[in-house]
């Protein structure tokens, strides 16, 4: 069924439109309507992926402070006690989420990012 | 400007070449506000000489600026070129008869400087295996060269107090940079003499020839004295592998190779525990770095949609910093 364009919709319009015009423009610029191109498709992956991510980082968050809040409260939060020093690198449970939030937020910012190696066990 | 380039280059031609040299094909490589590259052939009775123009467009600011002015950069250039460590070689530091402002000319080197080409193009499949030995030769070399007056020096503690701050005026708030600065303030290595570093040593800014390797460091102007583990962690900053995080060096080689060609050249012992720590220190550096770029962007400074396109590179630093600490550093 035919209702309005979706948001995802938009985006691929936007997208193609620019890989049709990269090839007229000068390097600076067809360098520039790359970074655009990119730039779409973290929006559209946010869209697509941000609520759940968002939704499991406030639980993961909530739970190694023993708190509820909203993600910018509990971020926030947890921000102040590593300044603290309350919590730091060996505090049970902190690198997990801290790997398991930032897995799921390059997944939207750079999916094809190869990261640093874990140490073999 | 270019008409004005060439018009001093011209003058300078025969100071240059000899009597009767001429300069040909200027042509501006790249620029940001501050600093003009230019590429140009003085054709005299030599021959033709391929050379490249470095030259400050805006004022410099000793104290202000992180980098050095182009007179200390051709010292340094001189320097590291006296311990046989591969450089363009000076050609001229300008002179204020010379109508150039702030410059210094070097001969041109050829060879490839994009790191992605470096780390997968089939044509440095041949010297890509002795890359990483040759980097941490020269890295001895270097830190072996006797260092020109009035460079600046700095440890781990004051560059994580400078990056630091700027992250605190960013408003920024990131768990995984605020557990990075902590652990790192809290664990600093032990202290040791400054030596003279490259300070910004890594792929990107070596000129890699296919049949040679390392043909000439680039870059020069964040040279400053401090930790020699600063130069050897900075080129295993996993943002530079280009892909290849399975190769720590640079994206093409092994700490190992890095570590034995350096002690091999008569560098120091170092342990590879005070490299992880510089590339960690390394990675939260350029995760700043990203924050600002964005921050740019955020304050109306920089209206280009690259700026807050490397906002979201922060991300790649994170991954990384949050692995460097589970695997124990």
């Amino acid at each position: 069924m035919i209702d309005h364009p979706r948001a995802e919709e938009l985006l691929d319009a936007v997208a193609g439109w620019i890989d049709c015009v990269r090839s007229e423009l000068n390097p600076r610029d067809a360098f520039l309507a790359r970074v655009a191109a990119n730039a779409l498709s973290v929006v559209r992956r946010e869209l697509l992926q941000g609520g759940a991510a968002e939704a499991a980082a406030t639980q993961r968050l909530s739970e190694l402070l023993g708190r509820d809040g909203s993600l910018p409260e509990l971020n926030a939060d947890l921000c102040a006690r590593l300044r603290e020093g309350a919590m730091d690198r060996d505090t049970p449970g902190l690198l997990a989420a801290l790997k398991a939030n930032i897995v799921e937020q390059i997944a939207i910012d750079q999916p094809n990012y190869a990261p640093e190696p874990g140490r073999l066990a | 400007m270019q008409g004005e380039v060439f018009e001093a280059l011209k003058g300078l031609a025969p100071t240059l070449g000899g009597e009767g040299a001429e300069i040909a094909d200027l042509q501006r490589l790249s620029g940001g506000a501050s600093m003009e590259t230019w590429a140009f052939a003085l054709v005299g009775g030599r021959g033709r000489e391929e050379l490249i123009l470095r030259r400050r467009s805006g004022p410099f600011d000793p104290e202000a600026a992180r980098s050095v002015s182009l007179e200390v950069e051709a010292a340094l250039i001189t320097a590291a070129s006296a311990v046989g460590a591969p450089v363009a070689p000076l050609v001229h530091l300008a002179r204020p008869q010379d109508g150039l402002g702030e410059a210094h000319i070097t001969r041109r080197i050829s060879g490839e400087t994009l790191g992605r080409k470096i780390v997968s193009d089939p044509r440095f499949d041949a010297v890509r295996p002795g890359l990483a030995r040759q980097c941490g030769a020269i890295l001895a070399q270097i830190h072996s060269a006797t260092p020109p007056a009035g460079l600046k020096t700095v440890d781990a503690l004051e560059e994580l107090a400078r990056y630091e701050e700027v992250y605190r005026n960013s408003g920024a708030e990131r768990p995984i940079l605020e557990l990075a600065f902590q652990h790192l303030k809290k664990h600093p290595p032990p202290p040791r003499p400054a030596v003279l570093l490259h300070g910004d040593f890594r792929n990107g800014n070596l000129m890699v020839d296919p049949e040679q390797g390392v043909a000439a460091v680039l870059d020069w102007e964040l040279s400053h004295m401090g930790d020699p583990a600063e130069d050897l962690g900075w080129i295993c900053v996993n943002s530079w592998r280009f892909g290849r995080s399975d190769r720590p060096v640079g994206g093409f080689g092994e700490y190992r190779d890095l570590l034995d060609g350096y002690v091999a050249a008569g560098g120091e012992e170092i342990p590879l525990s005070r490299v992880l720590y510089w590339q960690a220190l390394g990675s939260l550096k350029w995760g700043v770095m990203c924050l600002m770029m964005y921050a740019s962007y955020a304050n109306g400074t920089e209206v280009s949609v690259e700026r807050p396109m490397i906002g979201r590179r922060v991300s790649e630093t994170e991954i990384d910093l949050v692995t460097l600490l589970e695997n124990g550093l």
